[in-house]
């Protein structure tokens, strides 16, 4: 879960490492100017947006007096930065520098390790910069500052500079450790000219799976409920979230639209990612991607179908999974052909093609039988099944 | 001699008297494997399926050589259960929870090294020598892993666990058997990964062709190809990418943890170039897969 740049200000101050000091406003302009009163200028206006890249996308504003800072709250606040409504800005004293670079420490997985990386051209386009120098950093001994001491040293740092990166580095890594990170960057880091070291911008990721031991900053920051990832639901995509969560019984999320007219009822992850290709590769258009698995109940698989068919260009449903060992194939089965009889419809007709096989397979399809709906067994792979429910032909019935 | 498990492989079950547990440890019993033991703190002295469950793994590796346990506890207490497991010996774990914290789970590596013990997952179903052993749930009751394996030459390495049993069942009904197969965990960091494990279906002599698979994001492809780049397999490697349509699509998660596309290297379509360039013969159709299989094993 992404952090906003004040939350992870807040983080940094906390570790001991320098900010500015910021003010932050909400609401609108005329609400935010008394906050602001005692503003030292130059002043930098950021939009507190979960993106990067908000420098290039007009997300941050410099101000030199009241009036200009006026006019920049008036033009942020409530405005789209990339895609993201601007709701929050951090307004904060411009600060100079000589010097910009680059801090972040992060996990590798290749390496099965976090790394910390460092670059002397910190700044917008540190990607693009290269010259990046990383480290392992173990995380089972305690934390010791000579592996960033090494590190900056091979980039070339020295003297009174090498020392408090090494100080900075090490607060950083603390940080990171201590909040369950899975990324915490501070680009840029710069050196101003009295010789002091200050994060001008972070960006901070915590790890969504640890989260439960971080009762503080999800209380601090309000993060329960923050979307994972910042894509938005359609309405239809919400009502299969309201279905999954509503019975505990097995999985049936994860629904992402598309605009074509072959729904798809698939799974587990790996499978209806192959089912999906499978379907686009044969020339089919799915309506939809969704992942059910873990044996969902006959109301939830019935419930989902339904959903999927009150979509008007949605002609017909696939239903393909891996061979299952845990999910029920009877279950499954029965929940597709009630939820399409529940809704009038002739499930001979509405199912393109039913091919799950695994346990209680003999009983589902053998009530796929009875409804003529087409189906297939072990011996059809999943790429055969998707050509028949793309060709509207094959299969059992 | 099948490699990671086999059928004199010692086994005990970490979360036991767990429902999930308590039901693939009486499956795995059905299909042959030689479970000794459990453990759950607090409820030792009771037993499961006739098998002592004790409160400390120490209790069982003092009765019996244990070469493996199977970690299956809440994603909290999966690293004291695997450090209480290598700190007492074991060599082999398998941890099966989801949704391990990060940390801990690169913590439970580095113990790994330190001891030389091997992890595979989190998050995966297991490991599988048809007609010998299994180590996990991969494949369900053993009536139904009958039906999807049966022994043969053909190692399987998957990121998912369901593709796992799908591809042994799509090679068993094309008369191709498996040695090995291994579902090595859905999540973005994993104990062992393709590059760890090819070695030890190399050094398999049941092993005559290796098949993958795998999806968007991760480096384990390209920590793969480098590894095949520096030293060629010996032995003939498939492998079939799923979530082609993931690529034009950065951001957006699907399936697994790590089916993400955040950068170019993550998407199917730079796996395949540089696993193909690194010798690997990339199947583009899931159906086609016996017959290269078949190709190189009579070739």
């Amino acid at each position: 879960m992404r952090l906003y740049e004040h939350e992870g200000k807040a983080l940094l101050e906390r570790a001991g490492i320098r900010v500015p000091k910021g003010t932050l406003v909400s609401g609108s302009a005329a609400d935010a100017g008394p906050s602001l009163g005692a503003a030292t200028f130059p002043v930098a206006v950021k939009s507190q947006v979960l993106t990067g890249g908000r420098m290039k996308a007009g997300g941050i504003a410099f101000a030199e007096d009241a009036d200009q800072l006026s006019a920049e709250l008036t033009r942020l606040l409530g405005s789209e930065i990339s895609g993201h409504r601007v709701e929050t800005l951090l307004v904060e004293p411009k600060t100079q520098f000589d010097r910009e670079f680059y801090l972040g420490i992060t996990y590798d997985s290749a390496a099965k390790s976090a790394v910390a990386v460092f670059s002397q051209a910190g700044g917008i386009d540190v990607e693009q910069a290269g010259a990046a120098v990383k480290a392992e950093i173990p995380l089972l001994l305690p934390a010791s500052g000579f592996r960033f001491k090494e590190l900056l040293a091979s980039a070339g740092l020295q003297g009174r500079l090498l020392s408090g990166m090494t100080g900075v580095f090490t607060k950083l890594a603390g940080l990171f450790r201590d909040n369950d990170c899975i990324l915490a960057e501070i680009n840029p880091l710069v050196l101003t000219p009295e010789g002091k070291l200050v994060a001008l911008d972070v960006h901070v990721e915590l790890d969504d799976d640890a989260l439960y031991r971080h009762g503080d900053l999800v209380k601090r920051f309000g993060l329960e409920g923050r979307d994972a990832d910042a894509r938005e639901r359609s309405p239809l995509e919400r009502k299969a979230e309201e279905i999954d969560s509503a019975d505990h019984r097995g999985v049936a999320g994860r629904m992402v639209e598309f605009p074509g007219n072959l729904g798809l009822l698939i799974g587990g992850g790996g499978a209806s990612l192959t089912a999906f290709d499978a379907v686009q590769r044969h020339g089919g258009k799915p309506a939809n991607y969704c992942e059910i698995g873990g044996n969902p109940s006959v109301w939830k698989v019935k419930e989902l179908t339904k959903l999927l068919l009150s979509r008007k260009d949605v002609e017909r449903i696939a239903v393909i999974m891996n061979v299952v060992s845990n999910t029920r194939v009877d279950l499954v089965a029965r929940g597709v052909v009630k939820g399409i009889l529940e809704l009038g419809l002739d499930p001979a007709e509405k199912i393109a093609i039913f091919r799950i096989p695994g346990a209680w397979e003999e009983d589902g399809f053998s009530l796929l039988r009875k409804y003529g709906v087409p189906y297939a067994d072990r011996t059809v792979s999943i790429d055969q099944a998707a050509k028949m429910a793309v060709a509207g032909a094959g299969g059992e019935r | 001699m099948a490699i990671l498990v086999d059928k004199d492989t010692s086994i005990i079950v970490q979360g036991i008297t767990g429902r999930e547990a308590a039901s693939f440890t009486k499956d795995s019993l059905d299909y042959g494997a030689r479970i000794v033991g459990g453990v759950t703190p607090g409820k030792g002295g009771q037993e499961v399926f006739g098998l002592p469950v004790t409160d400390t793994v120490r209790e069982l590796t003092e009765r019996f050589p244990v070469d493996a346990t199977i970690i299956s506890v809440p994603p909290p207490f999966v690293k004291d259960a695997a450090f209480e497991a290598i700190e007492n010996g074991i060599r082999l774990l398998l941890v099966v929870t989801e949704r391990v914290p990060r940390r801990d789970v690169v913590e439970i590596v580095e113990l790994c090294r330190l001891r030389g013990a091997r992890m595979i997952g989190p998050n995966s179903l297991g490991v599988i020598s048809p007609g010998k052993s299994r180590l996990g749930m991969v494949g369900g009751p053993a009536e139904d892993v009958r039906k999807s394996y049966v022994p043969g030459n053909v190692g399987v390495m998957s990121r998912s666990g369901g593709m796992t049993t799908e591809i042994a069942n799509l090679l068993t009904v094309n008369g191709l058997g498996q040695s090995t197969c291994v579902s090595v965990g859905g999540d973005p960091i994993v104990g062992s990964q393709f590059a760890d494990l090819i070695d030890v279906f190399e050094a398999d002599a049941e092993t005559h062709a290796l098949v993958l698979f795998t999806e968007p994001g991760g480096a384990m492809e390209s920590a793969l190809a480098a590894r095949l780049r520096e030293r060629p397999s010996r032995l003939p490697l498939f492998i079939f990418i799923a979530g082609k349509f993931v690529d034009q699509m950065r951001g957006v998660r699907f399936g697994h943890a790590a089916t993400l596309v955040q950068s170019e290297a993550d998407t199917t379509e730079a796996k395949a170039r540089i696993l193909s360039e690194a010798g690997v013969t990339v199947v583009e159709e899931l159906s086609a897969l016996p017959g290269l299989v078949k190709e190189a094993l009579n070739g």
